[in-house]
């Protein structure tokens, strides 16, 4: 790779990394961290306007080793939602980029991340998917698939929470899932959502090379790299860009725009697979437990939902730059109050 | 007959969800325009309909507006209570009652019988209304006996009802009919009668809820989220009254504060500090119960330097305790609050006049501090309407501390050679300068956390790291003694003994001390309004011999976390804690400080 190639914004790859990992080599949500980079670099966003979240565990930690340019705020376990809601309000040009974990999302978080979803708050949310606690040594976590053995915890004997039904039972206005080992797949996704003006939910299966990578286990990279089933091709087209149908003329394919002009080009794999079909979306997702299949793609997209920030009359000037005269009621009005209440 | 004029008080029962609170506050508001200071309290329970609840009122010319436990008159519209509340009534007194006595107590009280069925049927009340018209009987026979001027009432009322007349009408109807019932010579001539005085134009009356919630909004509110419990929900519910006529900017039409229901106080305190954190004046509100939800994340305010404000309506606890009464049991807590070394600022606005001001101050203090601001209000405030002095408009601009944009963060790194780190102290008062998203300055952005960090924000286990931050946190928050409220010396008789309180508890205490004066020991008093202590607290127990510390809990929090601060004058600090959900009275406090009651 080029260091040197700059984007639009006159910004080189280089200005969207963060310091070293500290997560373990092999680690998935390294690659993922990668793909925020490129991501970010390929869409010409300038990193000022990216606020990044997190909760606590190996996932949360990983805001720091990209876009080190951007603000962040490292929360509590399972409380970064309402954190991000908050701040998000203080200027409403600024994109939400929320990183959580299987714990932190579906085990301490799963009340926080289902009123997130519901309130559809601009933010794309990751979960780094692996079904293990991590940083406190290898226990089950939620998502961790019926029957898995780990060292010291014997087998799980309750059924996994899939996260991305729950986050459509919340009326989830995007849902996606991708696998670490598809980095490809999930540099496009992370661009979708980058655009997509509401909650942006990925559910990346993102093995834990230490506690949880065996053969036959749901979260490990060989049961992902035998098992992944797309349902499409993903390809995200920005706003400016035109759809070069060249690159899919060996399948149908079905666009997909959002709100901001962007266009997500999804290819047929086998079957033509429409996901603004919610129904279909949780057949889908319904079918896929069952059978134990590594669906992955856009599962689920509304682009004109309205966000949380569109209900609260915002103006133009963000929040957070309003002057001190703005924000403090003139005297007259004490006064009128001060009388009503004699 | 010898005449009680404008010093009386009142007990009212009625039942809960009845509708009585429009008839209780026309007669609380009427006699305050006469003039006549007057204070009142609900006593209500954990119910929507049916169970008993009661309003006193205290009629005071003397001024005094803490709470009684004996009453002159009695109001009983509701049976089940009667024979308990008679024990509240002094011998003597006046019983009002909605069906006949037989003749219980009418030897030991005067008696009058209101005829509700008879008054409803000649207003030609719809049945309907009857369980809600039938407490302006009360308020018609009461204006008789006592003396208050009906177009006082129907002014309120009209206020209540936003002057429609189909709603005042038929409540003034009963009002009318009632009181002109009254015409006997001996039943008017009560023992118990106001005059009416020269209004009293430089208060208002109103509750420390709203207060509060109108403090906000006047210093610069921009969030606050909340999410419903007894006794703090009336202030969210303001925010939103008033957000709409009083935060909408007049240029634009825009929405310059925004107020959002959370789904719990996780939840609200979560977004409260993400808010603040992202340069919103921000502030949640509450009771016990959601502070100790919120103590996690506020601990982590603390430690990454985040301002909000936690405004906090005390009610009894532990646990769901007496969720609709009040106490000063969340002090200890508060002061304690989260794991690991913390402190906060905790402001103890002792009336709703300092609830509206503490409302914009809090603000002022957590940007200045970059630091939570706890205020410690409490049922007996925040739910009850009292006379206070009129809102006064902030004496100062709003401050909002060191936070710096684009140009003046290149100029702040080019006058420190070169660098900046957002917990650095480059002042060297231990305040570092504070940046917030949407800067368009590359250098602006910083990565915060509540785990271990250097004075660049960057993650650090170091041990000497870990101590430099820490030890500067606890240096910044020495700045708190200079932007804090000052305690105030409401008594100085220059007496060896003295009284310490704070908060609501105050109207019991100063009262206490004209008793004590009046039995001949003149006792000095000093309010606390915040902690951490100011020089003027360790100069008082300095200067007396025995002090009391007089507080609505069990254990007597203040008094202890005094010892534990003053550990010299512990052998001076007397215990007056009574907690049993009523706020204290003067007679309580006057008992316990001559011994003859215990505290604790």
């Amino acid at each position: 790779m080029n260091l040197e190639k700059t984007n639009t914004v006159g910004l080189s790859r280089n200005d969207y990394i963060g310091e070293p990992s500290t997560l373990c080599k092999g680690c998935g949500h390294n690659s993922i961290s990668n793909m925020i980079i490129s991501a970010c670099f390929e869409l010409n966003i300038r990193p000022e306007k990216i606020i990044k979240f997190s909760g606590i565990g190996c996932s949360s930690k990983s805001p720091t080793y990209f876009l080190k340019y951007s603000f962040g705020f490292n929360g509590l376990h399972g409380r970064m939602p309402s954190m991000a809601t908050g701040a998000l309000f203080a200027d409403t040009s600024l994109k939400g980029l929320g990183i959580s974990g299987d714990g932190d999302t579906a085990n301490i978080g799963l009340g926080q991340f289902k009123h997130l979803v519901r309130r559809n708050v601009p933010l794309v949310y990751i979960v780094e998917n692996n079904g293990v606690y991590g940083l406190t040594k290898g226990q089950f976590s939620a998502t961790a698939d019926y029957g898995l053995s780990l060292k010291r915890q014997g087998q799980n004997v309750y059924l996994p929470v899939d996260i991305a039904l729950e986050a459509l039972a919340a009326n989830a206005t995007f849902v996606a899932r991708s696998f670490a080992g598809d980095p490809k797949q999930v540099k496009e996704i992370i661009k979708a959502a980058l655009s997509h003006e509401g909650t942006a939910v990925i559910d990346i299966i993102s093995p834990c090379v230490t506690f949880n990578n065996q053969e036959n286990a749901l979260h490990s990279y060989s049961w992902g790299k035998g098992h992944e089933d797309p349902l499409h091709e993903v390809e995200f087209v920005p706003p400016r860009d035109e759809i070069n149908i060249e690159d899919f003329s060996h399948g149908e394919v079905r666009e997909v725009a959002l709100h901001d002009g962007s266009t997500i080009v999804l290819k047929k794999v086998e079957k033509d697979y429409d996901p603004t079909n919610k129904k279909e979306a949780m057949r889908l997702l319904t079918d896929a437990v069952k059978n134990k299949w590594l669906i992955t793609g856009l599962i689920y997209v509304d682009p004109d939902a309205i966000n949380l920030l569109d209900m609260y009359n915002l103006g133009k000037i963000p929040l957070n730059r309003l002057s001190n005269e703005k924000i403090r009621p003139p005297r007259t009005e004490l006064e009128k109050i001060n009388q009503d209440l004699m | 007959m010898q005449k009680i004029v404008n010093e009386f008080s009142i007990l009212v029962s009625t039942v809960n969800g009845s509708g009585s609170a429009t008839a209780n506050n026309a007669v609380m508001k009427a006699i305050y325009k006469m003039g006549i200071p007057i204070s009142a309290r609900n006593i209500f329970p954990s119910n929507i309909q049916g169970l008993p609840t009661w309003y006193s009122l205290r009629i005071s010319e003397k001024g005094y507006l803490g709470r009684v436990d004996e009453f002159d008159i009695l109001i009983n519209l509701n049976k089940t209570v009667l024979q308990d509340d008679v024990r509240k009534l002094k011998k003597g007194g006046l019983i009002l009652c909605a069906q006949p006595l037989l003749g219980e107590f009418n030897e030991e009280y005067h008696v009058i019988e209101m005829p509700v069925d008879h008054i409803l049927e000649e207003a030609q009340a719809p049945s309907n209304l009857h369980v809600y018209l039938m407490n302006m009987v009360y308020v018609g026979f009461l204006a008789a006996l006592i003396g208050i001027d009906l177009t006082f009432i129907e002014d309120t009322l009209n206020s209540h009802f936003k002057n429609v007349r189909k709603a005042v009408e038929p409540n003034m109807k009963v009002v009318r009919i009632a009181h002109d019932l009254v015409t006997q010579p001996q039943i008017r001539d009560s023992s118990f009668t106001l005059q009416k005085r020269e209004p009293i134009n430089d208060h208002i009356v109103t509750d420390g809820n709203k207060a509060a919630a109108l403090g906000a909004l006047f210093g610069g509110l921009q969030f606050s989220a909340w999410y419903p419990i007894t006794p703090a929900t009336e202030l969210a519910e303001t925010l939103n009254e008033y957000n709409h006529q009083l935060r909408l900017d007049p240029e634009t039409g825009k929405a310059t504060c925004v107020v959002i229901q959370a789904e719990d106080e996780l939840a609200a305190v979560g977004m409260t500090i993400g808010a603040g954190w992202a340069g919103l004046r921000s502030m949640t509100s509450t009771s016990g119960p959601g502070l100790c939800l919120m103590s996690e994340y506020l601990g982590l305010a603390y430690q990454s330097e985040v301002p909000l404000v936690v405004w906090d309506v005390q009610r009894v606890g532990p646990s769901t305790g007496l969720p609709t009464r009040t106490s000063q049991g969340d002090l200890s807590f508060s002061y304690f609050l989260s794991h690991g070394d913390t402190e906060y600022v905790i402001l103890l606005p002792g009336n709703v006049h300092e609830c509206f001001e503490f409302g914009w101050r809090a603000l002022d203090i957590a940007e200045e501090m970059q630091s939570p601001v706890l205020v410690l209000s409490d049922l007996e405030l925040g739910m009850n309407n009292w006379m206070t002095p009129k809102f006064t408009y902030p004496d100062q601009p709003i401050l909002r501390g060191k936070i710096i944009r684009e140009d003046e963060i290149s100029e702040l790194i080019k006058r420190n050679g070169g660098s900046w780190g957002r917990y650095q102290d480059v002042d060297g008062d231990s305040i570092p300068y504070r940046t917030i998203p949407g800067d368009s300055n590359p250098q602006a952005a910083y990565f915060a956390r509540g785990t271990g960090h250097d004075a660049f924000a960057d993650y650090s286990e170091d041990p000497q790291v870990w101590q430099q931050e820490h030890h500067r946190l606890k240096r910044k928050f020495k700045h708190a003694l200079e932007i804090d409220p000052e305690p105030v010396l409401e008594r100085d008789g220059q007496s060896k003994v003295g009284f310490i309180s704070y908060g609501s508890t105050h109207f019991g205490v100063i009262e206490a001390c004209d008793l004590l004066a009046q039995a001949g020991q003149e006792i000095d008093y000093l309010r606390i309004r915040s902690i951490p202590f100011q020089s003027q607290v360790e100069k008082y127990l300095e200067e007396h011999e025995q002090i009391y510390v007089v507080e609505a809990n069990r254990d007597g929090q203040m008094a202890q976390i005094l010892m534990l601060n003053y550990p010299q004058y512990a052998g001076k600090i007397k215990k007056i804690a009574c907690l049993d959900g009523l706020s204290l009275t003067a007679n309580k406090i006057y008992a316990c400080f001559n011994g003859q009651e215990n505290s604790i």
